[in-house]
């Protein structure tokens, strides 16, 4: 029986502590979340009075708020897109093929992962720059005259690509090596099989590789929307300020705005409220539209 | 004549694949260098073409970064912070994870599934609900003893850090301790140890190479974290990477170029390093835990 007892209260000490600060630094604020997306509150010392859902409906007539929307809807198709075919190729290309410096190319594709998203920021503010920077300056030296300078920031229409570039440019890496993982852990049989069979490349990388790794891919997809939507929002806070003219705002960009420039914590709410249930809908969407029959190795 | 076509089309595939690889290469290393040589240039470098290189050793950059903005101070700010952060996640989680993977007790289930749902709260929007019970707790304690406690508080500061990473990080242990055979905790209660010795004695040291990952990652997260770090630290003393964009503000208006990029290495230096020391443990880690935060 004191044992039984010593044994439980083990247990409690252990678990105490993490699951109190993961309550109050997690879970209590998220629940807030969503009780403040009731309120109409404005300014620190504001006033709060319960309104029910009349934020969710104001914003929904709220333009800026739905171009914010498309702009982050945009940003997590072409960046998905573009990041995990590129990480895909590219790591299928380390495994499977005989290259000089695998290992170094392995090493410098994940640098960027390493990096704050500020340094990042910094270093494609000086990339983008319309005067002096780096691919303007590049064009500049084969095109010295009447060349006009690429507005990479500045241009409403151009910005968003931009953005994409940055986001596109960090990630790589990262599930390169990820894929590679699992890439190298497929049978080598397998391969020599399909080219006994007079498959080419590109078939056995269609009809084994991505098969075979098409579960990690899934995984991976769920978190990549997650994070696409963290990293574009931290990505143009910075670089490009949601300007020109909110053509390059996100969606958690327009959030903080409102919470801290405009003070309006209920409506900021509000938006946080649509953004966590929009991300659970679009990632289960994915999930399950992604859904195909499991291979055995 | 088949042959010889064949043999051609070899050789431009690895053509293709080679001049992709080095681009990709290439995109990566010249701007991290970039930033490096522009580090060391002299502001009025800045207005000629970028890829000039540098025409001299400019060591001064740092020395304005370090003491006029105040990066150095910043600096001391993120260590202490990012060293603080860690030390609070294992002591926290370890013991959880232990727990949650070895003994058997009720609400056991619920609570692995409660941190497994953390993994998928948003750390960026929960950042206003929490600035604004900090502040809230800090109203409470002006009123009864006049001062302020919870905001501007590097502790605080770790302490939110710590509790974000609690979700991969127990999700991360619990899978690797649940590896480990059973066979040695026997032999210790056989010994005549108790739980906390077993635990502190044999399963923990167990869990090393885990916990190396769990500290690598997290180091990474806490030290370039900013978002968190500039809502709930408003006041003069900052960490690293928002110091680094006050820097990049303050250059807009003031041109100081050479500044900002001295800045900016003082910021990626340290994980450069890091990275360069233990890239193998690195990327083999990740396919331990196989996600991202």
């Amino acid at each position: 029986m004191n044992k039984k007892k010593q044994k439980r209260n083990f247990v409690l000490i252990c678990l105490a502590p993490a699951v109190i600060l993961f309550t109050v630094f997690m879970i209590y604020p998220t629940i807030n979340v969503f009780l403040m997306s009731t309120l109409k509150w404005g300014g620190l010392s504001g006033n709060k009075t319960f309104i029910g859902f009349a934020n969710f409906i104001s914003l929904f007539k709220d333009m800026n708020f739905i171009r914010s929307c498309q702009n982050t809807i945009f940003l997590i198709a072409i960046v998905t897109i573009v990041t995990l075919a590129l990480a895909i190729i590219f790591a299928s290309i380390l495994v499977r093929e005989k290259i000089k410096g695998q290992n170094f190319f392995r090493v410098i594709f994940y640098i960027p992962n390493i990096l704050s998203v500020v340094v990042i920021s910094a270093i494609f503010t000086a990339i983008y720059d319309p005067a002096s920077g780096l691919i303007n300056g590049f064009i500049s030296l084969f095109k010295p005259e009447n060349w006009e300078t690429i507005k990479f920031i500045g241009n409403e229409s151009i910005v968003i690509y931009s953005v994409a570039g940055a986001l596109i440019w960090q990630a790589i890496g990262y599930y390169m090596v990820m894929y590679m993982a699992s890439m190298s852990s497929i049978p080598e049989h397998l391969y020599e099989a399909a080219s006994l069979e007079g498959a080419g490349k590109l078939q056995q990388f269609f009809s084994i590789t991505l098969p075979l790794v098409w579960d990690n891919i899934r995984t991976t997809l769920t978190f990549f929307i997650i994070s696409t939507i963290n990293l574009s929002f931290l990505m143009t806070k910075i670089l490009t300020t949601g300007g020109p003219n909110g053509a390059s705002e996100t969606v958690l960009g327009y959030l903080y705005n409102q919470a801290y420039t405009n003070s309006s914590y209920g409506y900021a709410m509000a938006i946080g409220a649509v953004v966590f249930i929009f991300s659970f809908i679009l990632s289960a969407v994915v999930n399950k539209a992604t859904e195909r029959e499991v291979l055995e190795r | 004549m088949k042959k010889n076509k064949s043999m051609n089309t070899e050789k431009l595939y690895k053509i293709f694949i080679y001049v992709a690889l080095i681009s990709l290469a290439i995109s990566i290393i010249i701007p991290v260098a970039w930033v490096f040589m522009a580090s060391i240039k002299e502001n009025k470098e800045f207005y000629g073409n970028p890829w000039s290189l540098p025409a001299g050793f400019h060591f001064e950059n740092f020395i304005t970064a370090f003491n006029q903005a105040k990066m150095g101070e910043y600096m001391l700010n993120s260590v202490i912070t990012t060293a603080l952060s860690l030390v609070i996640l294992l002591v926290v989680s370890l013991p959880a994870s232990y727990v949650l993977a070895r003994f058997t007790f009720v609400g056991k289930k619920f609570f692995n599934t409660l941190f497994m749902a953390g993994l998928f709260i948003n750390v960026n929007y929960i950042v206003v609900p929490i600035f604004l019970m900090l502040l809230d707790w800090d109203n409470a304690i002006y009123s009864m003893f006049g001062i302020e406690f919870f905001l501007n508080n590097k502790f605080v500061l770790s302490l939110v850090y710590a509790s974000t990473a609690i979700p991969f990080t127990v999700y991360l242990l619990t899978g690797y301790f649940r590896t480990l055979p059973k066979a040695y905790e026997e032999a210790a209660f056989i010994d005549g140890c108790g739980y906390f010795k077993t635990m502190m004695k044999v399963m923990i040291p167990m869990a090393k190479p885990s916990i190396v990952t769990v500290i690598l990652f997290n180091f990474l997260s806490f030290w370039n974290e900013y978002i968190i770090s500039l809502t709930l630290m408003p006041g003069a003393s900052k960490t690293l990477p928002v110091g680094l964009m006050n820097l990049m503000q303050a250059v807009r208006g003031a041109a100081d170029y050479g500044t900002m990029y001295a800045g900016l290495v003082m910021v990626m230096l340290p994980t450069l390093i890091l990275y360069i020391m233990v890239q193998k443990k690195l990327t083999q880690g990740m396919t331990l835990g196989g996600l991202k935060d």
